[in-house]
């Protein structure tokens, strides 16, 4: 991260073969116009969620500033800036993972379209957010059960009880992670017994396995050595198209490769959120520019 | 020149870490005549024991009941008392102490009164074990009309072991990393589901083990059995929990008198007669022997759960 990421590094990305960069722009998908404005970027996708003066506090420390940001459906969304920014604090609000601290609180509100739901309103049960939004942890977290079991126990939480029906989607998740090849085989042995990169996967096929409708992903590849982060980005990649994705990095060249947009936090306050090539080659804030070109963070 | 300093500092520099490595030295000697000595103190009573009580170490020792014949008396109502009394204290014990563990670890505010509960189950694991005698002496013998039974000792022994087992239990449910709880909750699991599905299964080796020690501790108690009333001269065995017909489980015996090995072992002491001091070690030998089980099935229990689960 010393050198600064300029335009051509920053819109390199690895994408398939018959997808140019902006691909999406040459090909449209069919756009609901739901009437709250589509993008400050000028694009083209529905928003999924909307965080409208959302502010968070731990117990009296004020962690987040009023935040204003749009995520969109089925777009990669990345968090970035310098560490404690409030980038994982905010992604923890989307599943309100901060309810198991005593002590904290939200303001404002996180509302999750088409349905008009505010996430973090107060008679809102994180349970019911949580069985609709899910999450890809920092650290590979695999339960302490089979491969199988770990994927499975998402529906069985959702009182999924056929046996059939749990295996067909256990093997849907697992192939939509990318990891179905290597474990078909050993879908008994223990979820500990993978290598870090592909129980990072096997987190991805658990979280998937429910089918949520944004799936949160907090430095999923901080763990991971370059080859196994390569696999989880392409795999990201792949999720474009599926589901909405909102991603923690600190890394820039992961979010200049993997995200649509990019939101750049500092101090607990948004600075720049647009289109991540646009972010990357013109910010226009002189904060974002400075963060990204490596003057600090 | 060059060489010759190069030499000298590295000459230097082994001396230097030569010198502080013998403080590494050292504290392997002391740690290790340290614990042969323990060790050492417990294999010699363990051979006394035998070697005294090797006479009477065979089948007819545990199959006799009680007599005034030194040669004669033997451990069955003991062992068999012991056992149904560990039995008891178990069946207590566990759900009480898993279950208040779990509270106090998974659900709990943290509170000032919280604190003060938490305060107390540490401070009653050191209360002497006759004043929890004179409790379910009043308590359970008196209040409650038990009697001097089987019940009464298993519930006594729970709540002298009640602490030990509460606090190794939250220590095993805090053994569980947040991240697998965070993974869990993320799928939308609620707290109990959190805690039965993943939580205790995964911490069940400590809590086991908690188990296992708090009973190893129960097994050698005298005072409290004393004081509630337990008998040394005991010729008859409780009600067989094991019937004929419907429903085929009895806890009659749980309402019966009883004795127990180390009340027994406590009467042969007290004999002027030597003979009798042959059983006491030899009874001696088979309670020790009792409890290193109990231990080692600890172990075993342990090994095998951690050999799954290793964060």
């Amino acid at each position: 991260m010393q050198t600064g990421i300029t335009g051509p590094e920053a819109t390199t990305r690895q994408a398939p073969p018959n997808q140019s960069v902006d691909g999406r722009l040459a090909t449209p998908r069919p756009t609901i116009d739901v009437g709250r404005g589509a993008a400050a970027a000028g694009e083209d996708a529905i928003v999924k969620s909307r965080a409208e003066n959302l502010s968070f506090y731990y117990g009296t420390v004020q962690a987040l500033k009023n935040l204003n940001i749009e995520m969109r459906e089925k777009r990669v969304t990345a968090l970035i800036g310098p560490s404690g920014c409030g980038k994982t604090t905010f992604l923890r609000c989307f599943n309100r993972m901060h309810d198991l601290t005593p002590g904290t609180r939200y303001e404002g509100r996180i509302m999750l379209y088409p349905d008009d739901f505010d996430l973090v309103a107060k008679g809102v049960d994180p349970i019911e957010v949580r069985m609709r939004i899910g999450m890809v942890f920092q650290k590979p977290n695999p339960f302490p059960k089979s491969i199988f079991e770990n994927v499975a126990y998402g529906l069985r939480v959702r009182g999924l009880r056929s046996s059939a029906r749990v295996e067909e989607e256990v093997e849907k998740a697992l192939r939509r992670a990318a990891i179905w090849d290597e474990v078909k085989d050993r879908l008994d042995s223990s979820g500990l017994s993978l290598s870090g990169g592909q129980q990072q996967r096997l987190c991805i096929a658990r979280a998937l396995a429910t089918n949520p409708e944004i799936l949160l992903f907090d430095e999923p590849t901080s763990a991971l050595d370059p080859i196994a982060t390569a696999r989880i980005e392409e795999l990201i990649a792949e999720l474009r198209d599926q589901v909405t994705v909102i991603i923690v990095t600190h890394n820039m060249q992961q979010a200049a490769r993997v995200s649509d947009y990019t939101a750049f936090m500092y101090l607990g306050e948004l600075i720049e959120f647009d289109n991540t090539s646009k972010l990357f080659t013109n910010p226009s804030k002189k904060a974002t520019e400075d963060y990204i070109t490596g003057r600090y963070g | 020149m060059q060489a010759a300093t190069a030499a000298e500092s590295l000459r230097l520099i082994r001396a230097d870490v030569n010198r502080r490595k013998v403080l590494d030295q050292v504290f392997v000697v002391v740690g290790l005549l340290v614990m042969f000595s323990a060790l050492l103190v417990l294999a010699v009573l363990f051979i006394d024991l035998v070697q005294k009580g090797a006479p009477r170490l065979n089948l007819e020792f545990l199959s006799q009941f009680p007599s005034r014949k030194a040669e004669r008396a033997g451990i069955l109502s003991a062992w068999v008392g012991t056992s149904l009394i560990m039995l008891t204290t178990a069946a207590i014990t566990m759900p009480i102490g898993v279950a208040a563990a779990i509270y106090l670890e998974e659900y709990a505010p943290k509170n000032w009164f919280t604190a003060i509960i938490e305060i107390n189950v540490t401070n009653l694991a050191g209360v002497p074990s006759i004043i929890y005698g004179l409790l379910a002496l009043g308590l359970f013998v008196y209040q409650f009309n038990l009697g001097q039974s089987i019940l009464t000792a298993g519930l006594t022994l729970s709540l002298l072991i009640l602490p030990i087992v509460i606090v190794a239990t939250r220590e095993a449910l805090r053994s569980v990393p947040r991240p697998i709880r965070e993974a869990a909750y993320a799928l939308g699991a609620t707290r109990w589901e959190v805690t039965a599905h993943h939580v205790m299964p995964y911490s069940m080796g400590g809590i086991l083990t908690g188990m296992i020690i708090g009973l190893s501790r129960a097994i050698g108690e005298t005072a409290p059995l004393i004081t509630i009333g337990a008998l040394s001269f005991i010729a008859f065995l409780p009600e067989s929990p094991f019937k004929g017909e419907f429903p085929f489980l009895s806890f009659a015996w749980l309402k019966d008198a009883f004795t127990a090995m180390p009340i027994q072992m406590f009467n042969w002491v007290s004999r002027p007669d030597p003979k009798f001091q042959v059983n006491a070690a030899a009874a001696g030998a088979i309670l020790l022997g009792m409890t290193l089980l109990m231990n080692g099935i600890a172990i075993w229990l342990r090994f095998r759960f951690r050999k799954r689960i290793n964060w």
